[in-house]
């Protein structure tokens, strides 16, 4: 046989071909947050349709919800409105739902694979681009709009067209302090943000074999920012410890069932891919982006590139103007005003290990005026505070927050006020996206660390050596 | 109603990789509803400061944004360069275009999951060479009024001189342009046999369905 890990996936999920080159495929698992969905329950109600299988469904808040004094409820109305009507929604249908308040509660991404919902070999979707963080699982993940999760709640299926293949295949070792976030901001820099635009992306080399789950996820969740709706990692004995004791695992009844079909979920070894790209995993340092697209990333040793390296000029000079840099600025020289530690790209408990070991014993930078941490999901803040590890930031004078997207879309009151600079282990640094007018470098867990301890860009490597 | 052609003001956006934050930001994705974006696209461009969905403030415009500027201000046909509407896949950014009164966007290439959704809502999208978007955004910013006449039918595009200009488009998409299709009707015609794939991975993937 000659299948990739793809082809198989979706031939298992394919439930006719159209006329028109779209298939009719089956998902699996629907997972849904308050900012996209309100919309699709009303056309639901508007046209009096059911939903498909409510058991396919997971629900939580997490864009819009406040990391602080949850106590005291929500103050801007209109957010709140938004969490009740998700709230109501999921009473009304009978919804798996993870409302604030409850340890369970987090980012969509974080709590599906936390809590079991998300399986190898499903097919896995939600209202979030980020959706392709679910494929370091072996799932077929990715987000779609508003009108498809309506189209999903009523069909639980969506006529798609297939993607072409793409393998990534990594090999060599991450240096020490080097971690996932590096190498996919590299290959971002490399392929370009377009650069997966039509297809699915499958990881593969012995690097991303030797990775943790968690940090295969912080490559899958970046796919999107390469222009491909999905990241695909092969099932392995990796995963399958992953797996062990999660909540919504299949029951001891079916569990070997389940298991003999995981098994199978890799790329044949013939398999063939429209397009194979390899990269060399010992010589990537940390990276820090410089500009307004992801793809715009270079080596925290290097400097702000200049004209003669750009083709787009006029794009070029723009990034500058907003970002507020000069060419051939050391990226070690850029101070920065605002740390932010979480997303569904970094909030996971290695993540905060990673940062809690730089930042053990020191203290963030008179200079920099905000420094927070945001957990991924509640299980993920207990766990952290089991290890001891919010001592560790609260010392060192961080913020410890509640969990939810935060600072990455900044729609609650953590954003960046306009000009102020971040360091972010987020996945966007587009205009406005942490806030209007302001300014994101995306780096990874370990380097916001060291950067809220320098009070500016610093090859982690060297601080920890210096330590 | 059949939607076939579509006529009028060009509006350039000379840049690549217009990202959907770009086009509607955050703080208005807190809307339960699919309309009122209208006067929030390219919010962080077109006015001096933000706004929240609630407020009621008269907001200055920035007058060298091209939204600001007669006659882009009433165009209905947009035009950028390569990857338009990468990012979030927020369909706001869809709606604003369309709450706007924009009917049909021209770029050198879309991201996925901003062209699907697009398509769902009946925006027009239309890729072409990055030399005739190149030469269309040169004219529109110097001669200003420039308007384009699309026939949907026939895969063409006049400009204002008369030169044509061929453009494909998938018949499925073109469809459900046309004939303003509801997809959810057209896929609930497979029902039997959503059904019959269903009971089968009752059977052969029992623990998908392990929860009920
Ligand atoms: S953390 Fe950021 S990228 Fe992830 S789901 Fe939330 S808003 Fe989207």
């Amino acid at each position: 046989m000659n299948n990739t890990l793809y082809d198989k996936i979706w031939d298992e999920h394919c439930i006719r071909n159209n006329d028109d080159k779209t298939s009719l495929i089956y998902i699996d698992r629907h997972l849904i947050h308050e900012v996209t969905s309100p919309q699709a329950f009303d056309g639901l109600d508007i046209k009096q349709r059911d939903i498909w299988n409510q058991h396919s469904i997971l629900a939580t808040t997490d864009h819009n919800v406040p990391t602080i004094n949850r106590d005291k409820g929500i103050a801007d109305p209109v957010s709140k409105l938004q969490i009740e009507t998700l709230r109501n929604n999921c009473k009304k249908h009978n919804l798996q739902f993870y409302d604030l308040g409850n340890v369970k509660q987090g980012i969509v991404h974080v709590i599906g694979p936390e809590l079991g919902m998300t399986q190898p070999g499903m097919t896995l979707v939600c209202g979030d681009s980020h959706t392709s963080t679910h494929g370091a699982l072996a799932s077929l993940a990715f987000g779609i709009g508003t009108s498809d999760v309506e189209h999903v709640l009523a069909t639980q299926c969506l006529n798609l067209k297939k993607e072409k293949n793409f393998k990534i295949e990594v090999n060599g070792s991450l240096n020490p302090h080097i971690t996932s976030k590096d190498l996919i901001l590299h290959i971002i820099g490399k392929i370009g943000t377009s650069g997966g635009t039509g297809y699915t992306i499958e990881y593969a080399g012995s690097t991303i074999a030797d990775l943790s789950i968690e940090s295969r996820m912080t490559i899958c969740n970046m796919t999107i920012e390469a222009g491909a709706k999905s990241g695909l990692m092969s099932f392995d004995q990796t995963t399958h410890d992953y797996l062990k004791d999660r909540e919504f695992l299949p029951s001891a009844k079916h569990y070997d069932q389940a298991l003999k079909y995981w098994e199978t979920l890799k790329s044949d070894d013939n398999a063939v891919f429209d397009r194979v790209e390899k990269f060399d995993a010992s010589d990537i340092d940390p990276q820090v982006t410089w500009g307004t697209s992801p793809e715009m990333v270079v080596s925290v040793d290097d400097k702000i590139p200049n004209a003669d390296s750009i083709n787009n000029q006029e794009e070029y000079l723009d990034t500058l103007k907003y970002m507020g840099l000069e060419p051939d600025t050391e990226i070690k020289a850029i101070h920065l005003d605002k740390i932010f530690i979480g997303s569904c790209t970094n909030s996971r408990i290695e993540d905060l290990r990673q940062a809690a070991d730089v930042v053990k014993g020191e203290k963030v930078s008179s200079n920099i005026k905000q420094a927070i941490i945001v957990p991924g999901s509640g299980l993920v803040k207990a766990q952290a505070e089991n290890e001891g590890l919010d001592k560790i930031f609260i010392q060192a004078g961080f913020e410890w927050r509640d969990p939810g997207c935060s600072m990455c879309l900044g729609m609650n009151d953590d954003f960046l006020e306009p000009y102020e600079r971040c360091a972010s282990t987020s996945n966007r640094n587009f205009q406005g996206r942490q806030g209007d007018k302001g300014r994101t470098h995306l780096v990874s867990p370990s380097m916001a660390a060291a950067a809220a301890i320098k009070g500016h860009f610093y090859n982690v490597k060297d601080f920890m050596n210096e330590k | 109603m059949k939607n076939k052609l579509f006529s009028g003001q060009v509006i350039p956006i000379n840049r690549d990789n217009v990202d959907t934050d770009l086009i509607i930001p955050k703080q208005y994705l807190k809307s339960i509803k699919k309309s009122g974006f209208g006067p929030y696209l390219f919010d962080s461009l077109r006015y001096n400061e933000t706004a929240t969905l609630d407020s009621t403030k008269e907001r200055e415009e920035d007058s060298s944004f091209i939204l600001n500027k007669t006659p882009y201000r009433n165009g209905k046909i947009l035009i950028a360069k390569a990857n338009f509407g990468c990012g979030s896949s927020r369909e706001h950014a869809v709606w604003a275009i369309q709450n706007y009164g924009i009917d049909v966007v021209i770029a050198e290439s879309f991201a996925d999951i901003f062209s699907r959704n697009s398509f769902k809502n009946g925006l027009l999208l239309i890729s072409l060479d990055a030399q005739v978007i190149e030469d269309i955004i040169n004219t529109t910013l110097k001669e200003s009024e420039y308007i384009l006449s699309i026939d949907l039918e026939s895969e063409n595009i006049t400009k204002p001189n008369g030169e044509q200009i061929s453009f494909s488009i998938d018949d499925s998409y073109k469809d459900r342009i046309i004939n303003n299709l509801d997809d959810i009707e057209l896929t609930l015609r497979f029902k039997d046999e959503i059904k019959s794939y269903e009971s089968k991975m009752r059977q052969n993937k029992p623990w998908l369905f392990g929860n009920e």
